[in-house]
């Protein structure tokens, strides 16, 4: 056990997957030396040399074409787009090419890719940094999203997400990089791909949040512990797929609920939280579901972050007003 | 008063502008103009070339008529092509990668489909992909199949083997920036992959002209740092002792190359019916015509007592009578279920790709 920030639980993690399995590739723009803008890949090329952690040339849906043929061609790649706004450059290639493999070929060839990418607002970056470009993603069938909350999470899910052999996207919180750490073991654990986790109990409101959100969830419930009122968070770790029945369980117990997400309001994750509710447990509930977004505009710039991102404020606001309906 | 400028751009475009001439070996006259490389081709190589394009111009033919007779799906037109796209895939061999793209469906069959895959690939069926070649399915995204390319040819690099990657794409495909991308990454890790531009003069409807000002297509590989050529792309002989050529080069080694063969097609872009004479007039196609590849050989092998007209009609029956059976074949393959789309999605499908796999087999089962 140590002590270790998100990024040193990326580093881990990686370091197991490299050291375990011969066939892992870790490559992107600035990986090897630099190791990583962010040194998320710090000290990997000096240990596993410039055949198994190397920089590739400045081109998104090239990295991906590169990682999609080093997949059929029996590899286990992980590549990094360095900031995911970059990754509309590779749009084709992940979500046109990438994640169609398994099916077009019936499961006979397929490319275990594990694209790696930061996102995620608060750290005044120039454009396309920071967008939390999630809903572009989750609606890919065959593609895998996973976005951890907590250094623990993001080395257990990558560790999954690598052993596992369909194409994952993992999206790495730029805010809580150097933010938050945990006390996580040196060892290799997993976290599943497909079960959200109860990062707090409460029996009044559930608030259902991923990424950063998680952590603004939890100073809420903090506050409004002091009151009283008792709130259960669930983060969903993955967005693709949903893990529903653990909200719904969830929900069945507490009957209000208040979604978050860093996101843009339209047609996203949330969206597809709120449905799946309606659909199938709508009558656990006593209150409208409540719904914490960003404002549908485009993402703001660096200094427009503070005001536009949501955070505690607004969803201690929003538990009030469902609470109160 | 007109003065001299700093840096004579204009001088340089024009050295970009000279081209040397493409690789030929037999005329459209059938004369052997580089008798170097004819005389290196036994006359069974000579055989075996003209066969293979006989085989391709008669799959063609049926393939087309099973397109109006409504029995396929989408389906490129290949008849013209039969030089460039039988010479340069006679190189590889069977442990190379091929990534061809929706016109090169005679390469993939060449290189181990079989033609009840390839039909069922056009109609739109799963086990149209589930081929024993060592290939990707025909690409339908322009660009896309040049960047996995790269990824390809590094894995295959990394396994240490005797082989190499083949793709395929057209004229416009250059203007991809894939095509770009593709190129680079494999210049840049210096990767076993040979890229195939077939430039048969249209993009759809759209010329050679309009794609780009650069003088050839080979020399979009320059700027990668990747030998490329030119070659008569209705010249069987050419195209594959350059093909060969190309892929020896690569195999010791040398990092990756790029051909253009100079090709046309007779027909439409594809089988959903757009009308070549919007875009092109007759004198154009009869150019091309007189340049036939089947023509050009078929006359030197005449010439050597090795063809004969009756000789060509029975093989085309032949052909035509397998690609008959091969449909035939296609027709009895059962169609694709919603249950099995949704388990092929996924290795293990989440929990509510799991849910819908229960209820539509539950509908299938009635």
């Amino acid at each position: 056990m140590a002590k270790k920030t998100y990024i040193q639980a990326i580093t881990d993690a990686l370091d197991i997957v490299l050291e375990d399995d011969p066939k892992t590739l870790v490559f992107g723009e600035d990986v090897g030396k630099n190791g990583g803008v962010f040194r998320t890949t710090q000290g990997l090329q000096d240990k596993y040399g410039e055949d198994r952690v190397f920089d590739t040339p400045l081109a998104e849906s090239g990295i991906i074409g590169l990682a999609t043929g080093l997949g059929l061609t029996g590899w286990r790649p992980i590549p990094e787009i360095q900031f995911m706004g970059f990754s509309f450059e590779a749009v084709d290639q992940i979500v046109g090419q990438l994640a169609r493999m398994r099916f077009r070929f019936d499961g006979e060839k397929t490319a275990p890719v594990v694209i790696r990418t930061p996102y995620g607002g608060g750290t005044h970056t120039a454009e396309m940094h920071a967008d939390n470009l999630e809903n572009y993603f989750t609606g890919t069938p065959g593609l895998r999203v996973v976005m951890p909350s907590n250094p623990y999470d993001a080395k257990g899910l990558l560790i999954s997400a690598v052993e596992n052999n369909d194409p994952v996207l993992f999206m790495e919180n730029l805010k809580l990089y150097r933010s938050m750490k945990d006390d996580i073991p040196d060892t290799k654990y997993t976290v599943p791909l497909d079960k959200a986790n109860v990062v707090r109990e409460g029996t009044d409101i559930t608030v259902v949040a991923y990424g950063a959100e998680v952590n603004e969830a939890l100073k809420v419930a903090d506050k409004l512990a002091e009151k009283n009122v008792s709130v259960e968070v669930v983060d969903l770790r993955t967005v693709s797929p949903i893990d529903t029945d653990t909200i719904f369980k969830s929900i069945e117990k507490t009957h209000k609920v208040v979604i978050v997400q860093e996101a843009q309001k339209m047609a996203g994750v949330g969206a597809t939280v709120a449905s799946a509710i309606s659909e199938n447990a709508i009558m656990s509930l006593d209150a409208p579901i409540g719904r914490v977004a960003a404002p549908d505009s485009v993402y703001p710039f660096a200094l427009g972050e503070d005001i536009w991102i949501p955070g505690a404020d607004e969803i201690e606001e929003k538990i009030n007003e469902i609470l109160g309906y | 008063m007109a003065q001299k400028p700093i840096v004579d751009f204009g001088a340089i475009k024009n050295g970009l502008d000279e081209v040397k001439k493409p690789v030929q070996v037999l005329d459209e006259n059938s004369k052997v103009i580089d008798k170097e490389i004819f005389d290196s081709f036994s006359d069974d190589e000579l055989l075996n070339f003209m066969e293979k394009m006989v085989w391709e111009r008669a799959l063609h033919d049926q393939t087309m008529n099973f397109s109006r007779q409504g029995r396929m799906g989408f389906y490129a037109p290949t008849s013209g092509e039969e030089a460039s796209e039988m010479g340069t895939v006679l190189a590889m061999e069977n442990n190379d990668y091929l990534l061809p793209a929706y016109r090169d469906v005679p390469q993939l069959i060449q290189h181990g489909a079989t033609v009840t895959e390839a039909y069922l690939w056009s109609r739109g069926h799963v086990v149209g992909n589930k081929f024993k070649a060592r290939s990707m399915m025909p690409q339908i995204i322009i660009g896309a199949a040049y960047v996995e390319t790269a990824g390809v040819a590094m894995g295959l690099k990394k396994n240490n083997e005797d082989a190499i990657a083949f793709t395929y794409t057209g004229d416009g495909g250059t203007s991809q920036g894939d095509s770009y991308e593709g190129m680079n990454f494999a210049g840049a890790f210096q990767l076993p992959a040979l890229f195939i531009v077939q430039n048969n003069g249209f993009a759809i409807s759209t010329p050679r002209n309009k794609q780009t000002a650069a003088k050839t297509l080979a020399q979009k590989a320059v700027a990668a740092g990747i030998p490329s050529i030119q070659v008569d792309g209705m010249d069987v002989l050419a195209c594959y002792a350059v093909a060969k050529a190309a892929r020896e080069y690569i195999l010791a080694g040398n990092g990756p190359v790029m051909i253009e063969t100079l090709t046309y097609r007779y027909g439409a872009h594809s089988s959903a019916g757009d009308d070549p004479k919007r875009y092109r007039t007759k004198e154009d196609e009869e150019v091309w015509i007189k340049k036939d590849p089947l023509v050009r050989l078929r006359k030197v092998l005449e010439d050597k007592g090795l063809w004969s007209e009756e000789k060509e009609d029975q093989m085309v029956e032949d052909y035509k009578a397998s690609f008959k059976d091969a449909i035939k074949e296609a027709d009895a393959v059962p169609a694709d279920k919603v249950s099995d789309m949704l388990q092929r999605t996924f290795e293990i499908p989440t929990p509510e790709v799991k849910k819908q796999i229960e209820i539509f087999r539950a509908k299938e089962s009635k």
